[in-house]
C-alpha cells in the first residue's frame, strides 16, 4: 500500500479541511474523558428514574445483593439479570466491589464522584467550544449544508443500504462525497443527538433549571432527563462502534490518513478505469 | 509508509496515555488548576444567568414524594445536640452573629412566630436523585434584616451540629463538623429559607431537626441541617479548610448550580 504500489488511476482528494480533523479529534477525547467521567456520576445512583422524583418510577438500577454469595445484577422494566463481575459488583484492585459499571470505565477508576464531576464539566466545556467552532465553520464554509440527503440521495437509499449489507463501499467519484447513509447518520448525531445531550445534561442543573423552568419539563422531569443523557450516551457509543467499524472494514488506513492529513485516496469505479 | 505508520502509532499511544494517565494528570497542579478552570468558568456563566429574580420551580402537593430519602447525617451524636434533642429543643437557640451590628438568639417558637414561606420544591442530590418536598420557615433575609450586616459583609456560614465523622476516625472534631456558605445573592434569594417544617409536620431528626436550611437553586449539600450559628463573614479561608463548606472543602464545587 505504499504509494509506488498505488494503480496509477488512484488519485488523492483533499477531503477534511484542517478545522474539521482538529475537532474530530479534539472530540474524540472530549468524549472519551465525558463518557468515563458520566459513568463514574452514574454510579453515585446507579439507577434510572422518569420524571421529576427518583424512587417511584424506577425503569434500571443496578447493585448487588446481600446474600452470602453476592452476585451483582441489572433491574431493568422489572426483569432481573446476573450480571456479577461487569454491573453492579466488579472487582476493584482485586476486591469485589459493590458499583454499577466497572472500574476499567470509569473516571476516576475508584468511587471518587468530586473528581468524576470535575472531569465531566471541565470537558463539557471543551466539547461545547469544540462543537460550536465546528458548527460555525461547518455553517461559513457551506460544508455544513453538504450533509443534507439530496432528492436523488434518499431515491436510491434502498440501494445503498443493500451496498452496506454487502460491505461494498462507494468508488471512484461517488467516494468523492458522503452516501445518504453517511449524511444521515452524521447529521443525525451532530444536529440531533450531540445537542439534545447537551440540553439533557444542563437539564440536571438545579441553577439552569430555576433559570429557565421549562428545560427539565421538557424532558418530562429532571429524572427523565437523566435517563435521556444516559441513553443518548449509549447511543453514541453504538455510533462509535458502527463508525470505527465502518472505518474498519472500508480502508482503515486511508480513512485515517484522510482524518489526519485531509487527504484521501479515491479507487477508481470500473467505469473510469482506463 | 513511516509516516503514516508513525501518525498511527502516535495516536494509539497518545489515546492509551490519556485514558490511563488521567488520574495522575488530575494529581498534578496543572490538572488540578484545569479542572478548577472548568469550576470557575460553570460558576461565572451561573451566576450571570441566574439573577436574583429566578425562581426554582415550585410543584403542586400531589407531586410531593412518597419517601423523601434522608441523606448525609441523620442522627447527629453530638452530645450538645442529644441534650437540646432530648427537652424536645426547648432550651435551643439559633445564634446568628458575625459581621452584623446585632448579632442575636432566637428559639424555635420565636422562628415559629416569622412571616413563613412555604414552598414545594425539588431536592437535587449530587448524587443525582431527586425527591420533592414542601419546606416551610422564616426567608433567611429577614433575620439578616434583624442582625443588620457590616458593610464588609459578603458570605454567610452556616455552623451545624452533626459531624460527618461520627465513628471518631479524627482525632480534630471541628475537622469533619458539617458547614456551609452562601454569597450574599443566594442568601437573601427569596427562597432560601430557614425551614422548621417539612411536608407539614415539624423536621423530623432525619431531615435537620429543629431547622434547617433550604436553598433551591443548588444541590442539596447546600442546604445544611442541624443549624446551630449563622455566621455572616467577609471570607471562608479561615474555615474549615478554607473552600467554604464540608463538601467543598473535600473537592465539590462551593458554587453547587450544577
Amino acid at each position: 500500500m505504499t504509494a509506488q504500489t498505488l494503480p496509477p488511476s488512484r488519485r488523492l482528494v483533499f477531503r477534511h479541511p484542517l478545522v474539521v480533523r482538529a475537532t474530530h479529534w479534539i472530540n474524540v477525547v472530549a468524549l472519551t474523558i465525558l463518557l468515563m467521567s458520566g459513568l463514574q456520576i452514574f454510579n453515585a445512583h446507579p439507577a434510572l428514574d422518569l420524571g421529576d422524583r427518583s424512587f417511584d418510577h424506577t425503569i434500571l438500577s443496578m447493585g448487588a445483593t446481600s446474600d452470602e454469595q453476592t452476585r451483582g445484577y441489572v433491574e431493568a422494566f422489572g426483569r432481573r439479570f446476573d450480571t456479577t463481575g461487569v454491573l453492579g459488583l466488579s472487582n476493584v484492585q482485586g476486591e469485589p466491589t459493590a458499583r454499577g459499571f466497572p472500574a476499567w470505565v470509569t473516571l476516576p477508576a475508584v468511587q471518587d464522584l468530586a473528581t468524576g464531576r470535575r472531569w465531566h464539566f471541565l470537558f463539557a466545556w471543551i466539547f461545547v467550544v469544540n462543537g460550536l467552532v465546528y458548527l460555525l465553520y461547518g455553517i461559513m464554509s457551506g460544508k455544513l449544508a453538504r450533509l443534507i440527503p439530496t432528492g436523488a440521495d434518499l431515491a436510491h437509499i434502498g440501494s445503498a443500504i443493500r451496498e452496506h449489507l454487502l460491505l461494498r463501499f462507494p468508488k471512484g467519484e461517488e467516494a468523492t462525497r458522503y452516501n445518504v447513509l453517511q449524511k444521515l447518520t452524521y447529521l443525525v448525531v451532530v444536529l440531533g443527538l450531540l445537542p439534545l445531550q447537551i440540553l439533557a445534561g444542563l437539564a440536571m442543573s438545579p441553577g439552569m433549571d430555576a433559570w429557565a423552568n421549562w428545560l427539565p419539563e421538557a424532558f418530562g422531569g429532571r429524572q427523565s432527563a437523566r435517563t435521556v443523557h444516559f441513553v443518548i450516551a449509549m447511543l453514541l457509543v453504538l455510533f462509535v462502534f458502527v463508525h470505527v467499524g465502518m472505518v474498519v472494514l472500508s480502508g482503515p488506513l486511508n480513512n485515517l490518513r484522510g482524518m489526519i492529513t485531509g487527504w484521501f485516496a479515491i479507487t477508481p469505479a470500473r467505469a473510469e478505469e482506463r | 509508509m513511516d509516516r503514516r505508520r508513525f501518525l498511527t502509532g502516535a495516536l494509539a499511544l497518545g489515546g492509551a496515555a490519556a485514558l490511563s494517565g488521567c488520574d495522575q494528570i488530575a494529581g498534578t497542579n496543572a490538572g488540578r488548576a484545569a479542572l478548577q478552570a472548568g469550576e470557575d468558568a460553570s460558576t461565572f456563566v451561573q451566576r450571570l444567568l441566574l439573577t436574583p429574580q429566578k425562581m426554582a420551580r415550585e410543584f403542586a402537593e400531589s407531586e410531593i414524594s412518597a419517601h423523601f430519602k434522608p441523606n448525609g447525617s441523620t442522627d447527629p451524636q453530638d452530645a450538645e445536640y442529644k441534650k437540646l434533642l432530648a427537652d424536645n429543643f426547648a432550651s435551643y437557640r439559633l445564634k446568628v452573629g458575625g459581621l452584623v451590628q446585632q448579632p442575636f438568639e432566637i428559639s424555635v417558637d420565636e422562628i415559629r412566630a416569622l412571616t413563613a414561606r412555604t414552598q414545594i420544591t425539588r431536592h437535587d442530590c449530587v448524587e443525582g436523585w431527586s425527591a420533592i418536598g414542601k419546606w416551610k420557615g422564616p426567608q433567611l433575609s429577614e433575620l439578616l434584616q434583624r442582625a443588620q450586616l457590616k458593610p464588609q459583609a459578603r458570605y454567610v456560614v452556616f455552623h451545624c451540629f452533626d459531624n460527618m465523622d461520627e465513628g471518631g476516625l479524627t482525632a480534630d472534631e471541628d475537622a469533619s463538623r458539617y458547614y456551609e456558605s452562601l454569597d450574599l445573592v443566594d442568601a437573601y434569594h427569596p427562597q432560601t429559607i430557614v425551614a422548621y417544617e417539612m411536608n407539614g409536620t415539624p423536621l423530623e431528626v432525619a431531615h435537620g431537626a429543629p431547622l434547617r436550611l433550604r436553598v433551591e437553586r443548588q444541590l442539596g449539600y447546600k442546604n445544611p441541617k442541624y443549624l446551630k450559628f449563622i455566621e455572616v463573614v467577609e471570607s471562608f479561608a479561615d474555615i474549615g479548610s478554607g473552600r467554604g463548606g464540608y463538601w467543598p472543602d473535600n473537592g465539590y464545587d462551593w458554587y453547587a448550580g450544577i
